[in-house]
């Protein structure tokens, strides 16, 4: 039993089942989280009514967009206009493989893990712009441009960082840079100030770069509601929009995910003893915390402020993190 | 480039003091009033629609038909007709219609009133299916007041005050009404009388 058990193929399909369920209970109670976390912000109780605390209104909100009619407009590209949303979920759920939740848990412990992240993450960008394209519609076209030049923007700064995280780490596999971060918090690449003084401004732009990636407030330019009425998902209807807001927090766990393994020592625990997956969790959940915070602190920039923030501040900040850091690696 | 480095820094700083003000208030209580489970106490002055006011000495109403509120309603939304009692010196009501269709609630009716014998109440929970239910017979419904007054027992109406219709009707707590009747120290009078009214 034990050995079928541990077998590989058997392994995998547990995790398969894992991480679906993860991504689905994830994206369906974030909104949970969201909308009760915007009433708190804002002095109000949040959903009340559907089970206790409101706990069961994702399954209400679930079975109302199932029993929608899905309706496809005429003289939209229909193949384009349905696959968009799948290709904005798969690459979160295909990402999520090579995370390691815990010391023995990774679906998938490969040495290019961080690169094949990056290789899917810019993938969902396309769900978006190809599915606004797809719609036919002149406010979707117009949030399926500004969300391509919103993500070129802010990938560099992103990878500059990754880069410079890479040069101190030395390695690609993230299983290996959660273990050198072992012992305390103080070893966390946060805090890492002795390799590279602008560690934690590091982190800072990539929370801000993801943020951005996952098209959140206050980045959330595809979906200017005031502008664009939803942007790319305006044609959208029952779980073709529905799938499109699960990927918004599918990609937003990932995001977190990858900055926990990254920065905050993923399933290290800070005081050193007693690691496990519940560190990870915590810390994951923390950021996520930090997501919706945010969301509701900040109001919407403007497009020529979120392209300026990128290309005047974060790429300029970044090349001279991964600057320093390279000559520190040097000198030192 | 110190400019330029000064602005991002206070920029920075700025929105560090925008997430803290968002963190406090968020471990501040709520301020929510869940609507049909809790509701509020209306402020003494909030302007619901007329109501007879009771003689506390008699416990009849006050009206003496003198009909001065049938004259000052500038929408003609008020019928007063009454009868004189063998030996009464005064009339005394026996029909005050409120056409609450065109009321505006300007309050010249309670204005004109030389004894005090209309008021504003405090009834906000005002919804029906039918114009007709908003043409208000007030002398009935003070009579019927009355009646659940005289006919409440103690100790027999907790059910009725315990139901969540009765709990949403805010004009239940405190109204004169029941404090000037002659068995105000009862609990639920006032309960009771609403919910017939709903019930109406």
């Amino acid at each position: 039993m034990l050995t079928t058990l541990s077998s590989e193929p058997v392994r995998l399909l547990l995790f398969l089942v894992g991480l679906l369920s993860f991504v689905g209970l994830n994206a369906a109670y974030l909104v949970w989280v969201e909308r009760k976390g915007a009433g708190r912000f804002q002095r109000r109780p949040g959903p009340t009514e559907v089970g206790p605390a409101g706990l069961l209104q994702p399954i209400a909100d679930a079975a109302k967009l199932m029993s929608k009619q899905l309706l496809v407009p005429g003289g939209v590209d229909g193949a384009l206009f349905r696959v968009a949303p799948l290709l904005m979920m798969s690459p979160a759920l295909a990402s999520l493989a090579v995370i390691p939740f815990g010391p023995t848990l990774a679906a998938r412990n490969i040495n290019l893990g961080l690169l094949m992240i990056f290789a899917f993450g810019s993938l969902n960008v396309m769900g978006i712009m190809l599915g606004g394209w797809a719609s036919r519609n002149k406010y979707a076209i117009m949030s399926s441009a500004r969300v391509v030049s919103q993500n070129i923007a802010y990938e560099i700064p992103m990878l500059l960082v990754v880069v410079t995280l890479v040069m101190i780490t030395g390695t690609l596999n993230l299983n290996e840079i959660v273990l050198q971060q072992a012992g305390g918090f103080w070893h966390w690449n946060l805090f890492r100030v002795w390799v590279n003084p602008l560690m934690p401004v590091t982190f800072l732009i990539f929370f801000t770069c993801m943020l951005a990636e996952t098209n959140r407030a206050p980045f959330d330019m595809a979906e200017a509601e005031s502008e664009l009425v939803a942007g790319a998902f305006t044609e959208y209807s029952s779980m073709g929009f529905g799938v499109f807001f699960m990927a918004e927090y599918a990609n937003i766990v990932l995001g977190c995910a990858l900055g926990t393994v990254l920065f905050l020592g993923g399933w290290q625990s800070p005081f050193g003893p007693l690691s496990s997956v519940v560190w990870f969790l915590l810390k994951m959940y923390l950021l996520v915390f930090s997501v919706v915070w945010i969301r509701w602190t900040f109001p919407r920039t403007q497009f020529y402020g979120l392209l300026n923030l990128s290309w005047k501040l974060l790429i300029p900040v970044s090349l001279v993190t991964l600057v320093l850091a390279s000559a520190m690696m040097k000198l030192l | 480039m110190k400019g330029a480095l000064i602005e991002v820094l206070q920029g920075a700083k700025s929105l560090a003091i925008g997430l803290r003000i968002t963190l406090g208030q968020f471990f501040k209580p709520t301020v929510t009033v869940r609507y049909p489970y809790q509701t509020l106490k209306m402020p003494a002055r909030f302007r619901g629609h007329i109501e007879l006011v009771r003689d506390p000495e008699t416990g009849k109403a006050k009206c003496f038909v003198c009909k001065l509120c049938e004259k000052a309603c500038p929408s003609d939304c008020i019928t007063v007709d009454g009868v004189k009692p063998e030996g009464a010196k005064r009339k005394t009501v026996t029909q005050y219609r409120l056409d609450f269709t065109k009321c505006s609630l300007c309050g010249s009716c309670v204005e004109a009133c030389r004894d005090g014998a209309i008021r504003f109440s405090r009834e906000y929970n005002l919804a029906g299916t039918s114009k007709e239910a908003f043409v208000m017979e007030l002398f009935q419904r003070l009579e019927a007041e009355a009646g659940a007054d005289a006919g409440s027992q103690p100790g027999k109406d907790k059910p009725i005050s315990a139901q969540p219709a009765a709990t949403g009707t805010v004009v239940v707590a405190g109204t004169p009404a029941t404090a000037a009747s002659p068995v105000a120290s009862q609990p639920a009078p006032g309960a009771a009388a609403t919910l017939e009214r709903q019930a109406k």
